[in-house]
């Protein structure tokens, strides 16, 4: 199994705190890996750094065996490579759904207009959404927002999506929909990093899970192994 | 010493004392009406002048003292009148109404004779007699010292003079200046055609400038000293003082002090009243008469000339704001955007524009851009009106933008840069675009605030519609209607700006 995205030795420092202290993992094509933990045990600040969103103090973050920073310098286009979904999606506000999913594609990854609009339907439609194409992010319900969040993501075809709290703006009603939505697209070959502290849908959606604690990555294994009862 | 705890005596003495400073300030309206008897129970005789106007009619010391002819003229006319002088400071185009609304007793202040002030206030006998002097650039072929030839030509001089009104009867196209140096520095800069003015002037101010040169003199005119109609008997007062200071040579004294006196002074012993027939004099003496006689009278009732004149000024009001608007928004944004995500040392840079353009008045910076730049950049008095109220806004832009980018949550940047936009980019894309919906609110009523703020730059001679009031309200003898008009014309403009800042906000 070929090693998408591998994290080795990440420390990241906070005023005097370490928040991230020496954590390495590596998830492969395919593998939907949770990551669990108490909110404040740094799994946020972890994907954001995965993402180069923060810089880290040491260690070094590679996606397809390519380093995300090297001498100092973000890589941008191995940054391409890795998605990231925020717990607010953070939806632009002044554009519509299907223009949230266009816009990377043509004014980063330089696509035709008309080619990212006709892709960008067709992952609304794959994610269920394609109806709210034309609504303001405001209009949107927090399940619908984060389909269009997904779909933004993924409208960049990155190999590593990485997902912060996904079932957080949901009803639990609708967490198998997401975990059965986050299954597909590993289905598809992407790596998936899921930082989540909801035990039945980190069980559900998961393959492999870590659980941090104090910036440490605590014990790796099933989310049954690790969280006895959960 | 102590005083009695109860001393009915002194409060008797204090409750008359009151009675009769009571009966006294009551009593002042009443005895307004009586120049003269004013003047001598006050014991001051109040003159209303322009320090700005300088030397050598009345300027300020740097340690606050006054020089000038008016000076000496004004101590000397009080010693006879037997009281003692007081300056009163007052712009000088606004001299005639604030005698009239009595800021002062009378107006001394190169305030020349002329048949539309006759009817309106009280001179007393001239004390001076000047000449208009045309000034050109050396070596002028289009045009000579005549009234003539200058239709149509750019000339400069100051609002409410002689000068000014003898041009507009010429057909001149007249601009409009608040000193005596300014209309100089340019013609010299090559903005304006010609200047005219009081010979007086012209030997200070247009001989420090080597490239000008004197074209000659195009009529005669005189300086009196100007009192409410109602004052007659100030004036008389005041004419007697005059004809002693005439006849004993003290006058001339004092013209040559100041090294003014000429040969034509002495024709201020014949010149004396009526004041109209002395104008007729004037005329058949000046070098101009003939002109001066043929020029058509000037318009003085409010017609529909006006109006059309005042919706030019509007126009003018309109234009300038908007192009000084289309410069403040993006460079307020530039800055804004230097400031808040630019490198450290270009938005310190930011950061001193918007102060020391926000901590300076922007009547200064107007002046300091028209004719302190003037040797170095010669722009037209309609481009510097545009570019400095521009730059000056682009401050006040500067932190409404501000305000509009801090206003977009930090969330929407870390999205765009997580989908690999550079930040350039994402402020373009994604930043911007929010911030300015929301500064656009704030931008409108700053907008209807520079609509009214655009009136400073008459000072640079631009004639917009504030300056265009005045300038009416002069020639009808009346602010009351003009001003109503200018009023209604810039609420006309800036009321569906105020409905639009407020639909914005709603939004």
């Amino acid at each position: 199994m070929s090693l998408t995205l591998e994290l080795r030795g990440i420390r990241k420092r906070r005023e005097a705190r370490w928040v991230l202290d020496g954590v390495t993992l590596s998830i492969g094509r395919g593998v939907v890996y949770a990551l669990l933990g108490e909110s404040g045990t740094g799994k946020s600040t972890l994907l954001r750094c995965t993402q180069g969103l923060e810089t880290i103090d040491e260690g070094e973050v590679k996606v397809g065996g390519r380093a995300l920073c090297s001498s100092g310098v973000l890589d941008e286009s191995v940054r391409r490579r890795i998605g990231l979904v925020f717990q607010q999606h953070h939806l632009f506000a002044h554009r519509t759904a299907l223009e949230n999913v266009v816009e990377a594609p043509v004014h980063v990854g330089k696509m035709p207009p008309a080619e990212a609009r006709s892709r960008a339907v067709e992952l609304l439609e794959r994610l269920g959404i394609a109806h709210r194409r034309d609504a303001r992010p405001a209009d949107l319900s927090g399940g619908e927002s984060q389909r269009v969040a997904i779909a933004r993501a993924m409208a960049m075809g990155p190999e590593v999506l990485l997902l912060d709290e996904p079932t957080s703006a949901l009803d639990p009603a609708r967490r198998k929909d997401v975990a059965r939505l986050l299954r597909g697209l590993a289905a598809e070959g992407t790596a998936l990093l899921v930082a989540t502290h909801d035990l039945p849908f980190a069980k559900e959606v998961a393959d492999r899970a870590g659980l941090l604690g104090q910036g440490r990555l605590l014990g790796e294994g099933r989310v049954e192994e690790l969280v006895p009862g959960g | 010493m102590r005083r009695a705890p109860c001393d009915n005596g002194s409060a008797v003495r204090k409750a008359a004392i009151a009675l009769v400073v009571a009966l006294l300030v009551l009593g002042l309206p009443s005895l307004a009406a009586a120049g003269l008897g004013d003047v001598r129970a006050r014991g001051v005789l109040r003159w209303g002048g322009d320090l700005q106007g300088g030397e050598p009619y009345v300027s300020q010391r740097p340690d606050g003292s006054l020089v000038g002819f008016e000076v000496d003229l004004a101590r000397a006319i009080a010693a006879k009148l037997g009281v003692r002088e007081q300056f009163v400071q007052n712009d000088w185009s606004t001299l005639l109404a604030s005698l009239e609304r009595g800021t002062f007793d009378v107006i001394l202040n190169g305030f020349e004779i002329t048949d539309e002030r006759v009817g309106r206030v009280a001179f007393t006998r001239p004390y001076y007699v000047f000449a208009e002097r045309l000034t050109a650039r050396k070596g002028e072929t289009r045009f000579g010292a005549d009234l003539s030839q200058l239709r149509g030509r750019r000339v400069g001089t100051l609002g409410a003079s002689l000068a000014y009104d003898t041009l507009s009867a010429a057909g001149a196209d007249v601009v409009l200046y608040e000193g005596q140096e300014e209309p100089y520095a340019d013609l010299a800069a090559g903005r304006t055609d010609a200047v005219l003015l009081d010979d007086i002037i012209a030997q200070r101010y247009a001989t420090r400038h080597a490239e000008l040169a004197t074209l000659g003199d195009v009529r005669e005119g005189v300086y009196a000293m100007a009192a409410r109609l109602g004052d007659r008997d100030l004036v008389t007062a005041i004419d007697g003082a005059l004809g002693e200071l005439i006849a004993s040579g003290e006058l001339r004294a004092i013209l040559a002090r100041s090294g003014i006196d000429d040969p034509r002074e002495a024709k201020l012993e014949s010149y004396g009243h009526p004041a109209g027939d002395m104008l007729r004099g004037l005329r058949r003496d000046g070098h101009g008469a003939a002109i001066a006689e043929s020029a058509a009278p000037r318009a003085t009732s409010l017609g529909p000339g006006h109006l059309w004149l005042f919706l030019q000024g509007a126009g003018v009001t309109l234009l300038v704001s908007v192009l000084a608007m289309a410069i403040a928004v993006p460079l307020g944004l530039l800055l804004a955007l230097l400031r808040t995500h630019g490198p450290r040392w270009l938005g310190a840079i930011a950061t001193g524009y918007v102060e020391v353009y926000r901590g300076t008045p922007v009547l200064l910076q107007l002046y300091v851009l028209y004719y302190g730049l003037a040797p170095v950049v010669r722009v037209g008095a309609l481009t510097a009106a545009i570019v400095g109220l521009g730059m000056n806004y682009a401050a006040y832009e500067a932190e409404t933008h501000r305000a509009g980018i801090l206003a977009v949550p930090p969330g929407q940047m870390e999205a765009a840069r997580a989908l690999g936009m550079s930040v350039p980019l994402a402020l373009r894309r994604i930043v911007v675009p929010q911030a300015l919906r929301f500064a656009m609110p704030n931008v409108t009523s700053d907008f209807i605030a520079l609509l009214k703020d655009s009136s400073l730059v008459s000072v640079i001679t631009v004639v917009e519609l504030t300056k265009r009031m005045t300038i009416t309200a002069v020639d009808v003898r009346s602010w009351l209607v003009p001003g109503l008009l200018c009023g209604a014309l810039y609420f006309a403009m800036s009321f569906p700006l105020a409905r639009l800042a407020r639909r914005l906000e709603a939004r």
